[in-house]
């Protein structure tokens, strides 16, 4: 007559075979290569990469192959990974004006040194479905494919391109935000997030922090919830150098070459005799320009308090956001819902049988 | 898991570094009872809210030599727990039972288990939400300072709400208690019925929060009181109904729905408790 839920070993291993089986799907379709991810997927890549908080696209690829292409699920394989890996210490932080520049354009000028690049961009295309892609599309991308005059035209000029909130900054039209240290951030794998937080550590939990979340919270500053009136002062995207100073050499040496979106923008200014524009920033691996953007929105309202303008919406929280804003923190804790919950449950129908129960023999010595 | 696939990992999966951090949190946690140490959180293969945080405490004091028992709602065999204790057996090889007196490191959710605890154990809770007072004030900041003033009126004014609508204090788990006449602490989410085991427990009890990045603990023999008032005294769960297997009447019961027409049995949900007691009486 009783049915325990005996044998969960078993049921786990099973189900860990199904997935296994669901994963591969259709042996009779070639299997996905992790080059072909990294390749032809590489905004998936690099999403992962960035919210997994480490740049490695091979592994990243094999996390969202592992996943069945689920991203959240590719986030929390990749990020369980890098606890585990030792510290050798920081880089030198990266100088994006010497970034090797394939996208960048900015919404404040009609022209600035260096001019606009366009660069690989979804803007502008129109979203039809492109049925070239359905079925050999080898013809159709070497037609598409840049003439390499294209390609070099780039590589060329865009070695050294000095941002745009840097030409403004010379003005003293806008904040500073030099540091003559490099001081060591805050760094949130380690610490844990005390409040109210540093900007440090707000940055790293916002380049960490799920793009959705980051792009609604951006978005609720646009509709009213505490706007900061920004403009994209700029956008741009390319490789830039990393560079490390091993303690027995003393002097830096270049370790490796990563790829990183940045966007600065220009907002609400203070003051008004000495008014300046104010700032936010967004930073992102790989392309990810929606991030960065709805990043630099949010950096901007958290700095609501310290500003001194009126709180008004969520996004200018701190304690809201930075602790709603990671995927890996949230989905976890929603789908532990899953998780057998009888003797809590078992608790609560005792309460409410009692509660009725006594609500009941109340009445009864009403009647009588 | 297998073998190949956790090669390559520090014993008990955390770095030593790591394993350093969370016991001197634990140690701070010890020296006050009761109250939230923050800690460094690190991301497990584990999701967040399946049990990081009292993994990284048992990954924390776990040896060679101990013997550590899983158990989720009272039972070993629940998938979670399954999953937890395999985790430990590959990290850790660790020998493992779930036999309540023959452990030296328990772990669990939502249940302290029937057998009572002796010196020596270890009994590790697994914490969702760590703050008592966070459904009365959802910030951190703001909380943290109620503790440091113990300004603990909201918790009194809502259970008195509670008595005032519906003639009792109506929670029924996670029911907050003071420890050694200081903290007002979340005794996770264990029905009430176990919470005067708590109290001068002898076993040390530890408490781990992974995504809220918290440790807090219980001394052995410490006081651990659950709040009431004079006229309306702290009283735990009862049923009329006894043990469908073991016949036990002391022990907290599962419900069993058995059919669609309103048939139902009861069970202890501690299962090594009522393998014991059905293991005596056939002994008789």
């Amino acid at each position: 007559m009783y049915v325990a839920v005996k044998g969960g070993e078993k049921a786990i291993a099973a189900a860990h075979r199904l997935l296994a089986r669901e994963r591969r799907g259709d042996e009779s379709v070639p299997e996905i290569s992790l080059e072909q991810i990294r390749r032809q997927l590489s905004l998936s890549v690099d999403r992962v990469m960035s919210e997994g908080s480490l740049y490695d696209p091979h592994l990243a690829a094999l996390a969202v192959k592992q996943a069945r292409g689920d991203l959240m699920e590719a986030i929390f394989l990749l990020r369980a990974y890098r606890t585990t890996l030792p510290r050798f210490g920081y880089a030198l932080s990266v100088d994006t004006s010497r970034m090797h520049i394939r996208r960048r354009i900015s919404a404040t000028f009609k022209d600035v040194p260096g001019g606009q690049v366009l660069g690989p961009t979804f803007d502008y295309t129109h979203r039809l479905l492109d049925w070239g892609l359905a079925g050999s599309q080898e013809r159709e991308s070497q037609t598409n494919a840049p003439a390499p005059e294209e390609i070099e035209a780039v590589d060329a000029t865009h070695d050294f391109m000095p941002r745009v909130l840097d030409v403004l900054g010379r003005e003293g039209i806008i904040e500073s935000e030099t540091c003559e240290t490099d001081p060591e951030p805050d760094d949130l794998t380690r610490e844990p997030l005390t409040l109210p937080a540093g900007r440090s550590m707000r940055l790293q939990n916002l380049a960490r922090a799920d793009e959705g979340f980051l792009l609604a919270m951006g978005y609720s500053t646009q509709r009213g919830f505490g706007n900061s009136h920004p403009f994209v002062g700029e956008v741009r995207m390319g490789e830039v150098e990393i560079e490390f100073v091993p303690e027995e050499l003393g002097f830096p040496v270049t370790i490796g070459e990563i790829t990183l979106t940045e966007c600065e923008t220009v907002n609400q200014f203070i003051g008004s005799g000495d008014a300046r524009f104010t700032r936010g920033y967004g930073l992102t691996f790989g392309q990810g320009e929606r991030k960065a953007m709805s990043m630099a929105l949010v950096d901007r309202s958290l700095r609501a308090g310290e500003l001194g303008e009126e709180m008004r919406g969520p996004a200018q929280d701190g304690e809201f956001v930075l602790y709603h804003s990671d995927n890996v923190e949230a989905s976890g804790f929603v789908q532990h819902l899953k998780l057998p919950h009888y003797v809590d449950f078992q608790s609560e129908l005792a309460l409410v049988r009692g509660l009725r129960k006594d609500a009941a023999g109340k009445e009864e010595d009403h009647e009588r | 898991m297998n073998a190949e696939a956790m090669s390559g990992y520090n014993y008990a999966y955390l770095d030593e570094q790591t394993k350093g951090m969370i016991r001197r949190a634990i140690l701070k946690a010890v020296a006050i009872p009761g109250y939230q140490v923050p800690f460094g959180s690190r991301e497990m293969p584990l999701p967040y809210g399946w049990g990081t945080g009292g993994i990284q405490i048992t990954a924390g004091i776990i040896g060679p030599d101990d013997v550590l028992k899983v158990i989720d709602q009272g039972a070993d065999d629940t998938t979670n727990a399954v999953s937890i204790r395999s985790f430990f057996a590959s990290t850790a090889q660790v020998a493992t039972t779930t036999v309540t007196q023959e452990a030296t490191v328990i772990q669990t959710r939502h249940r302290i288990p029937e057998t009572p605890l002796k010196s020596g154990q270890i009994l590790v809770y697994q914490v969702p939400i760590p703050e008592p007072l966070r459904f009365m004030e959802p910030s951190e900041a703001e909380t943290r300072t109620m503790h440091a003033l113990e300004e603990y009126g909201v918790m009194h004014v809502r259970l008195y709400e509670d008595i005032a609508v519906h003639g009792r204090i109506a929670t029924s788990y996670d029911y907050p208690v003071k420890v050694e006449d200081r903290y007002i602490m979340c005794p996770s989410p264990i029905p009430k019925f176990d919470n005067p085991k708590m109290d001068d427990c002898p076993a040390l009890q530890l408490f781990g929060a992974g995504r809220e990045k918290r440790i807090y603990a219980i001394p052995p023999h410490t006081r651990v009181k659950s709040l009431d008032f004079e006229d309306h005294p702290f009283e735990i769960q009862s049923w009329e109904e006894a043990c469908a297997i073991c016949g036990s009447r002391q022990s907290f019961l599962d419900e069993i729905i058995t059919d669609d027409q309103g048939g139902r049995m009861f069970v202890c949900s501690d299962s090594d408790y009522c393998a014991r007691c059905v293991r005596e009486q056939e002994g008789k």
